[in-house]
């Protein structure tokens, strides 16, 4: 029996309807992931925001004598809790550097404590009832302002919310990744270029590929507790140095490393090798000169991508102790420094509401350095890719 | 197989009289690659067997038989490039220059530099042109001064006949030539090293008729200076071009003539009914 269109047609209705009802749910999905996207940012800038903002205060100054034996005589009794006290205490370095200011007085901006901070952004705050009435008096003046937040980025962790920054935390992390990329990239790249072009297709090597996929997927504390028991109890690296955070994060990029670098190089066409072997090239010059460059953008893209998820691991640095409580700016590779994801960490856990606002900024900085890493990774995808 | 090579009639057997494969005028050719009893495994699978070849100097030799002959398989044979696969195992003698090319002490490398290959798929290297030519001597030593290099670069690709074509654009890259191009390209790679013997698999299969015209014309140039051993799957071409054609069937090679005798008078059935177009 012949059939018409519309009898083809009728019966496809339900076809069509189905593969409508798919796409709609598909869209739904997405949707769904959008709209949690969007509320994560929108909250991380309302709360993270502010914390790039800091509360001024102009008072006056007395250079004097007995301000360098008890700072706070520096400024007068009716502002003097609302300055910073960490402020008020490195007023006798300054005089100290400069003794031209000793003996003088001027009115200055000056770093106002903390609550006086939150209570300017409209937050809770702990001041009395007449210590606010000072602030809003001298809001009204025009002498209480809150200006750009240097302080966070220039310094490092402080009990006073209004002196903490996210400088030493940063610097931890740059330590720790160099490490991490000096020590995984090289040993990723080779363990890849030896399994992927050199070895033979074995039950050796075959347990050795499942190993390392395996690996990757390993939870990362367990690398932390593997740093722990090799790194500082067994060969002595310094504990919370970012030479065993970088070497610990080392441990769980390799497999990342790895699986990249295979995959590039098994995306390499065939046909490379053979006319470079047909040339007469031996196995690592045929690597070296043809199969590494074409696959370069690939591993790297791989390695920045590994680099990125290691910059944001946490616990196993909490394990190898660097969660610590580091003000000053790390110098060198083998003294105490923390990361920023573990410094978001310290401060998540702070009881005053100041550092909430520094936790939500800190994850800005954060996703910030993440999400330039890997539209670099892309980038660098785009420019060197080419077809062959 | 349940009768031997001898059996059906084949007048170039070689392998049992131990004697030269062809019987025609060719004895002042000199010979280049000579093979004995090669037999050669893919794991279980015999993919060639009792192989007697002499291959002769600055002639073209074409190898043709239906898909999955072993013909290809042979020509990897003559620079090692079946080394590459793991599981092939081989016994016989390829000889060349008086020297087993597997004997223990012999370096693919070397091998490799003076029996080129010219592959199926044009596969320059991604690089500029110039550095596909200059690549190859330079990693071996050939030139050392940029001015010999430019000078090598242009005599290849002169002789590769390209030179016209790619002269101003030295420095783009291999791949943006059109296919016939880059074939040549890869001629010209190949014979930049100056190899005795450039071995051709297919390499014009994947061409347009009219650059597969080029690549003929250029073989038989190329045949005054090289040693040239081709597979085709395009009989009329091996008629064109070769002077000797090999003839493979399941891995055996039922047939070795010259051409002319090849095509006008094959001496065997099974010869005969490929060329004729009955299978295949």
């Amino acid at each position: 029996m012949r059939q018409s269109f519309d009898d083809i047609s009728a019966q496809l209705k339900g076809r069509h309807r189905k593969s409508a009802r798919l796409k709609w749910m598909s869209m739904g999905a997405l949707g769904l992931a959008g709209l949690f996207l969007v509320f994560f940012f929108t909250d991380m800038l309302i709360k993270g925001l502010p914390a790039f903002q800091q509360a001024q205060i102009q008072v006056q100054v007395d250079y004097n004598e007995m301000a360098q034996e008890i700072p706070p005589a520096a400024v007068n009794e009716d502002v003097r809790p609302l300055v910073s006290r960490g402020y008020l205490r490195l007023i006798p370095g300054r005089m100290e550097d400069n003794p031209d200011l000793l003996g003088t007085s001027r009115m200055e901006w000056v770093l106002a404590d903390g609550q006086v901070d939150q209570y300017l952004k409209g937050h809770h705050t702990n001041l009395s009832a007449s210590e606010q009435a000072v602030v809003d008096q001298l809001a009204s003046e025009g002498r209480a302002e809150l200006k750009f937040n240097t302080n966070f980025f220039t310094r490092g962790d402080s009990k006073m919310p209004e002196l903490a920054g996210i400088a030493s935390a940063a610097m931890g992390t740059v330590m720790t990744l160099l490490v991490t990329l000096a020590v995984a990239f090289p040993i990723g790249v080779m363990t890849a270029v030896y399994l992927e072009e050199f070895a033979p297709d074995n039950r050796f090597t075959q347990i050795i590929e499942i190993n390392i996929n395996n690996l990757a997927a390993i939870p990362s504390i367990l690398f932390g507790l593997l740093g722990l028991a090799i790194f500082i109890n067994f060969f002595g690296v310094p504990r919370s140095s970012p030479l065993v955070g970088g070497l610990t994060l080392a441990l769980m990029t390799l497999p990342v490393i790895i699986i990249a670098t295979r995959t590039a190089l098994r995306s390499v066409p065939e046909d490379i090798r053979h006319a470079a072997f047909g040339v007469g090239c031996s196995r690592w010059q045929v690597v070296r000169d043809h199969v590494l460059p074409v696959s370069m953008p690939g591993i790297m893209t791989g390695s920045i991508i590994g680099l990125a998820q290691a910059m944001g691991e946490t616990a196993p640095l909490i394990i190898v102790g660097m969660v610590a409580f580091i003000p000053d700016v790390t110098a060198t590779f083998t003294e105490a420094a923390t990361v920023m994801p573990a410094q978001i960490f310290t401060w998540a856990g702070e009881p005053d509401r100041a550092f909430t606002e520094r936790t939500a900024g800190g994850i800005l900085v954060l996703l910030t350095i993440l999400i330039t890493l890997n539209a670099t990774a892309v980038v660098l995808r785009k420019k060197f890719e080419r077809r062959w | 197989m349940d009768m031997k090579v001898a059996d059906r009639g084949v007048t170039m057997s070689g392998h049992d009289t131990g004697q030269p494969v062809t019987r025609n005028e060719q004895a002042h050719h000199e010979l280049s690659i000579r093979v004995r009893d090669l037999n050669l495994w893919y794991g279980e699978t015999q993919a060639l067997k009792n192989i007697n070849v002499d291959v002769f100097q600055k002639n073209v030799t074409a190898l043709i038989g239906p898909s999955g002959c072993g013909k290809s398989t042979f020509l990897r044979c003559l620079n090692r490039m079946n080394d590459l696969i793991p599981s092939v195992h081989l016994e016989g003698l390829i000889e060349m220059d008086g020297r087993d090319v597997n004997e223990a002490k012999m370096d693919e490398v070397a091998l490799r530099r003076r029996v080129g290959m010219v592959f199926q798929k044009p596969n320059p290297f991604p690089k500029s042109i110039y550095e596909n030519i200059a690549y190859a001597p330079r990693m071996h030593d050939l030139v050392s001064r940029k001015a010999d290099q430019d000078e090598l670069v242009e005599k290849a690709l002169r002789e590769a006949g390209l030179w016209n074509e790619v002269k101003d654009k030295l420095q783009q890259p291999g791949t943006s030539l059109s296919g016939g191009q880059q074939q040549r390209l890869c001629i010209a790679r190949a014979i930049a090293v100056q190899p005795d013997v450039i071995l051709m698999d297919e390499p014009t299969s994947a061409l347009d008729p009219i650059s597969t015209a080029t690549i003929e014309d250029l073989i038989d140039k190329l045949k005054q200076d090289f040693t040239i051993i081709t597979v085709t799957h395009n009989m009329q071409q091996a008629a064109r071009v070769a002077d000797y054609t090999a003839f493979f069937h399941l891995g055996e090679m039922v047939e070795y003539n010259d051409t002319k005798t090849m095509f006008a008078n094959p001496h065997t059935k099974k010869a005969e009914d490929y060329i004729t177009g009955r299978y295949g």
